[in-house]
């Protein structure tokens, strides 16, 4: 099993979770987050004062997986994130050892 | 409401409507209770119906005068062009009355008319509270915001209590007779000096606790028009200093504004003082003007703002170490721009009340004037932070039109269209550039920018009017014969005047507030720890969040009885301190 975490632009959020549902995923976790990349956040206007933002709001989007499937998911979410700027974010793919349903006590792909 | 009570809140109703339902017990049901409710009502309905058809009645007992002309019948008059006659005017013979009678009565109009005028002003300016408020709010920082509410609400109430009890006396004491709310001239107590063969008036000594013979309507509307006034003055500098200023030290200064030294400064340009007889002492125009307080309220205002922000020092992470200032957006822009139109609608009672008389017309062209110079004010601050920043910066944009209104208040009442707007656009372009070189320039942190706004456009506010006032009014304003002109329309002398109330307003005001706020803060210091402002002051200061969802852990931390998270060891930034 697989565990895909994307770092996506937040208003990329809807177009990434439609390709993913329409593709059979059935769940998925997400939350609000913030960081920066090579691009080192930005620069904002103040009454005539800039200042820089370090940390831009980001969405991070975890998906659980079969093997098999996983680098077709991968394939979705960069279709549906991309807009071609800088700041489009990251997906992480890791190996997962077990996932539990805790409801039933189920155990593996099972209980995905 | 129980279901009991309930019923019993119908039954009162019902017997209140008719007889009938007085037989019901209070315990009986809710259903029984409206049913006789609307049985009651549709009895006592039609019983009135009733009335109404037959020939005219009277209930009661003829009075001797009525039964000699009995009163007409009563018919609807839904155009409401029949509405008010000559049997309106009271009268001994009804319908008869003696030309004595009706000036007695024109008189009384008059002065009812005008008082209701400045009462209603009155209360529009009080809801300038509400705007002054919101902005100072919303440009700040979200972990504050219950401490920067609270000041703006409890100036209100410490600043009237203070001006009851003795800042109205000093403010108004000596004012005399005031014409236009009954003439009777019970404030008639000014404490004055003699120099130079002239009377110098520095402070009024009547009507403490409005109590005595300042037991008077007049007296009364005037005391409440005059608190809003004072308390608008009260409320600005809390922006400037909003942040970092402990809430103890800000009731103690709330008193002092109220109490002495707004009421003083008031004095002397309301309340009869030395500054409004320059004119009739010296010759200069008609002395200081200001109509409805650019100096006297807001420059008042900024100007304790400034003392106060200088004393207090910046907040924690305004500066750089090599000076250059961090900006700290606030953050609520929405709160920000309501405040504004909030502001913007109570100055219609700010300048056009300030005539303390509807039967003054000129009313029209103070309030035209008003909303044309908040305009320009909007307008300039767009395209001034436009050009120089590439964006318009939607703060700069409320200033703009704050300190467009602020400008005009002065000389809203002595300048044509034209001028208003000039005057507005000036201060729109004035407010962005002494915004900028207060913060870095003077590196004095003003957090919501009260001091560019109040302080800097009060003083080109008093100024304007020495340079543009066109002469169409004004005639025996302080007891000087002649309209008000400026200095473009043959009036130097007046501009000369302005500028003395200017510097004196500086001078005395600037003096005062900071003596007051370096004494205070080296007995028992006015400003908060740097741990207590890095975590935000709600919770220390205030015990309670003003986002409490939003502002979590803390809360979850307080809500489960544990002990207040520690902030980071911060023991080794000390706030950086103005000299």
């Amino acid at each position: 099993m697989k565990k895909i975490e994307a770092i996506i632009k937040p208003f990329k959020l809807d177009d990434v979770k439609e390709a993913l549902t329409r593709a059979g995923i059935v769940g998925m976790t997400l939350s609000e987050v913030r960081g920066f990349g090579r691009q080192k956040g930005h620069t904002e206007m103040y009454r005539g004062g800039e200042y820089v933002v370090d940390f831009l709001p980001k969405i991070k989007i975890e998906v659980v997986t079969t093997n098999e499937r996983a680098p077709k998911v991968v394939e979705l979410i960069i279709e549906a994130a991309r807009t071609g700027a800088i700041g489009d974010g990251k997906i992480f793919v890791l190996a997962l050892e077990d996932v539990v349903r805790i409801r039933t006590g189920e155990h593996g792909e099972g209980a995905i | 409401m129980l279901p009991e009570e309930v019923s019993n809140y119908f039954h009162r109703k019902g017997t209140e409507m008719t007889q009938g339902t007085r037989t019901i017990s209070v315990g009986r049901t809710l259903r029984i209770s409206a049913i006789a409710l609307v049985v009651g009502g549709l009895l006592a309905a039609g019983g009135w119906v009733f009335a109404q058809d037959k020939p005219a009645a009277p209930a009661a007992p003829p009075a001797p005068t009525a039964a000699a002309t009995p009163p007409p019948p009563s018919k609807p008059d839904p155009a409401g062009t029949a509405t008010g006659g000559i049997a309106d005017v009271t009268a001994k013979t009804a319908g008869k009355p003696t030309l004595e009678e009706i000036a007695e009565f024109a008189g009384h109009n008059r002065v009812s008319l005008n008082l209701m005028w400045t009462l209603l002003t009155g209360f529009l300016v009080m809801f300038m509270q509400a705007g002054f408020a919101l902005v100072e709010t919303g440009f700040t920082r979200a972990k504050n915001v219950a401490h920067t509410m609270m000041m703006n609400f409890m100036v209100y109430a410490i600043g009237m209590t203070g001006y009851w009890i003795c800042g109205f006396a000093l403010h108004m004491g000596g004012l005399g007779a005031l014409s236009t709310m009954g003439g009777t001239g019970l404030l008639d107590s000014e404490f004055t000096i003699s120099l130079l063969g002239k009377d110098f008036g520095l402070f009024g000594m009547k009507g403490f606790f409005l109590a005595g013979s300042t037991y008077d309507v007049a007296v009364f509307a005037l005391f409440l028009f005059q608190m809003v006034f004072m308390d608008t003055a009260a409320t600005i500098p809390t922006g400037a200093m909003a942040e970092r200023w402990k809430f103890s030290s800000f009731v103690v200064y709330a008193f002092f504004l109220s109490m002495f030294s707004y009421p003083i400064f008031a004095n002397w340009v309301w309340g009869g003082g030395w500054l409004s007889q320059l004119g009739k002492n010296f010759g200069l125009g008609h002395g200081h003007v200001d109509f409805a307080g650019s100096s006297v309220v807001h420059m008042v205002g900024g100007v304790t703002a400034l003392a106060g922000a200088m004393v207090l020092g910046p907040r924690i992470g305004k500066y750089n170490k090599d000076g250059s200032a961090n900006p700290i957006p606030g953050h609520n822009i929405p709160m920000g721009v309501l405040g504004c139109f909030i502001l913007a609608f109570g100055w219609f009672g700010f300048n056009p009340g300030s005539t303390l008389a509807s039967s003054d017309l000129r009313i029209s062209v103070i309030a035209v004037n008003t909303m044309l110079a908040s305009a320009s004010g909007a307008i300039f601050a767009m395209f001034y932070m436009w050009k120089k920043y590439g964006k318009p910066d939607p703060s700069m944009m409320v200033n703009g039109m704050l300190a467009g209104l602020v400008a005009i208040t002065a000389p809203c009442a002595f300048v044509s269209s034209f001028w208003a707007f000039f005057i507005g656009a000036v201060s729109g372009v004035l407010v962005c550039w002494a915004a900028i070189f207060i913060e870095t320039v003077m590196r004095v942190d003003d957090p919501v920018g009260a001091i560019a706004v109040h302080g800097v456009n009060g003083a080109w506010g008093v100024l304007s009017l020495g340079l543009f006032s066109d002469g169409t009014y004004g005639d025996g304003f302080n007891g000087v014969e002649g309209t008000v002109r400026g200095l473009f329309y043959g009036g130097a002398s007046q501009f000369v005047a302005q500028i003395i109330g200017t510097v004196t307003c500086f001078v005395f005001i600037f003096a005062a507030s900071y003596a007051f706020f370096k004494i205070y803060d080296l007995v028992w210091g006015m400003r908060v720890s740097p741990e207590v402002e890095l975590e935000g002051l709600d919770v220390p200061e205030m015990g309670a969040h003003g986002y409490p969802e939003i502002q979590g852990p803390a809360t979850l931390v307080h809500a489960m009885g544990l002990s207040t998270p520690k902030a980071p060891a911060m023991s080794t930034i000390a706030p950086e301190r103005s000299r």
